[in-house]
């Protein structure tokens, strides 16, 4: 039997309040040993407070070639962003 | 520098490039990080898989020198660092292996290439570790050549490659400190500590010059590596910079450097040194050094070793999951 273990995804939360961020991956057999491997490798030093495994093979992701049509529209909208305010308009 | 031969071919001409090469190479000209999915040319994605894996065996395989003086380190608490650092270079293995991963080649491949011989590790893992002192010396000499090297290819153009050594740099430089406070203990220490000291710098010295890989002169094969961002400095480079900086810390250690060369040009602020003898390393490439054949065989008994457990523990797990299947099915 030579089938190789399924690949994990790794997401720390790094302290209290954080959202967790994925920090790499790794390969394990299922969910309770991917959680042990990740704490082995990926919080040594107490880089977290809490951990996400999640199978890579179930992530589902946005595709690099239609970056453009999925992100450019959103760059001529000033205003979503807090600069877009006047700020001597602003209420004293 | 853990990846010592990776040759790729000429630099491609901008109007020898296909349109999508163009736009790649503007991208990386940019600053731009280049992702998993996104398009790469198969040469970019070959050498890379080629660079990463050797880099990721140059730590799996690092760790047996010094794990070969773990029962035998001298106090609880050299014993302790030397455990927590070899650790460390398995979690440094496992973040390469991963980063290669992304480019759509196996750990099992990259394991297979490895045992069989088509895969490289670094040359400095061939040599032995005869004394305490080695340890040390592996520490301010090997780990300080590899964080030389390591430290700007955190701007590599590969994503998940510069996201790997950024992890890496923090852990590898207090190691280099690590080694450093053992050299210095040593150093500082009886007369016969002083001379295990001399003696490992003396080993160690050319062992640790011959990691940047060969001559400028002889690589002349980087300099697409180098279009690509994915090696940032020359070998020649890499090495005087290490010189530099190692040379006036073996001064403070009261060791003398084993080169009778050595000396300080003042015109080039930097000193002159003689070369490694590149015979030598080409022949520790071919496998011929001081401990390949045992580095190696170690290497597969603990892969076939643990084959059983490998398979016990994917069983375990298939059976868990039908467990669970059929137990979801008697309650619906």
């Amino acid at each position: 039997m030579s089938s190789e273990w399924p690949l994990w995804e790794v997401f720390i939360r790094g302290q209290h309040g954080l959202n967790h961020r994925h920090v790499g991956s790794l390969h394990a057999v299922d969910a309770s040993q991917a959680l042990r491997n990740a704490r082995d490798v990926y919080t040594r030093r107490h880089e977290g407070v809490s951990i996400w495994v999640a199978r890579s093979s179930d992530i589902v992701a946005s595709s690099p070639s239609e970056n453009g049509p999925q992100f450019e529209p959103a760059a001529p909208r000033v205003y979503p962003h807090p600069t877009f305010h006047d700020d001597e308009a602003r209420p004293t | 520098m853990y990846a010592q031969l990776v040759k790729t071919s000429r630099v491609k001409a901008a109007e020898d490039m296909s349109e999508e090469e163009r736009a790649f190479q503007a991208r990386i000209d940019r600053g731009e990080k280049i992702e998993p999915k996104e398009w790469m040319p198969e040469e970019y994605r070959r050498t890379l898989i080629r660079q990463i894996g050797q880099h990721a065996h140059s730590e799996i395989v690092g760790q047996l020198p010094e794990g070969n003086w773990i029962t035998r380190a001298p106090s609880l608490q050299r014993k302790a660092i030397l455990l927590a650092k070899v650790q460390d270079e398995a979690g440094h293995g496992l973040y390469l292996y991963c980063a290669a991963e992304t480019l759509g080649i196996s750990r099992d491949e990259l394991v297979a290439m490895l045992h069989s011989g088509r895969m490289k590790y670094s040359s400095i893992f061939n040599y032995p570790t005869l004394t305490w002192a080695d340890i040390g010396a592996v520490g301010w000499l090997v780990d300080g050549a590899a964080i030389m090297n390591q430290v700007p290819l955190q701007r590599c153009s590969y994503g998940p490659y510069s996201r790997a050594m950024i992890r890496i740099c923090k852990e590898e430089s207090f190691h280099q400190r690590q080694g450093y406070d053992l050299m210095t203990k040593m150093a500082r220490g009886t007369p016969e500590q002083k001379a295990m000291a001399q003696d490992a710098l003396n080993r160690f010295w050319y062992p640790s010059l011959m990691m940047f890989g060969p001559s400028d002169k002889e690589s002349v094969h980087s300099a697409q590596s180098m279009a690509w961002r994915i090696k940032i400095n020359t070998n020649d480079e890499l090495r005087q910079k290490f010189v530099d900086q190692t040379v006036p810390q073996a001064h403070y250690l009261g060791l003398t450097v084993p080169d009778d060369k050595l000396a300080w040009n003042e015109e080039k602020q930097g000193y002159d040194f003689s070369e490694p003898d590149w015979d030598e390393f080409y022949a520790v490439v071919r496998g011929d050094g001081p401990c390949n054949r045992d580095r190696l065989e170690a290497r597969v008994k603990a892969w076939e070793d643990g084959a059983w457990f490998r398979d016990g523990l994917s069983a375990h797990a298939r059976k868990a999951r039908e467990r669970q299947a059929a137990a979801k099915i008697a309650a619906e």
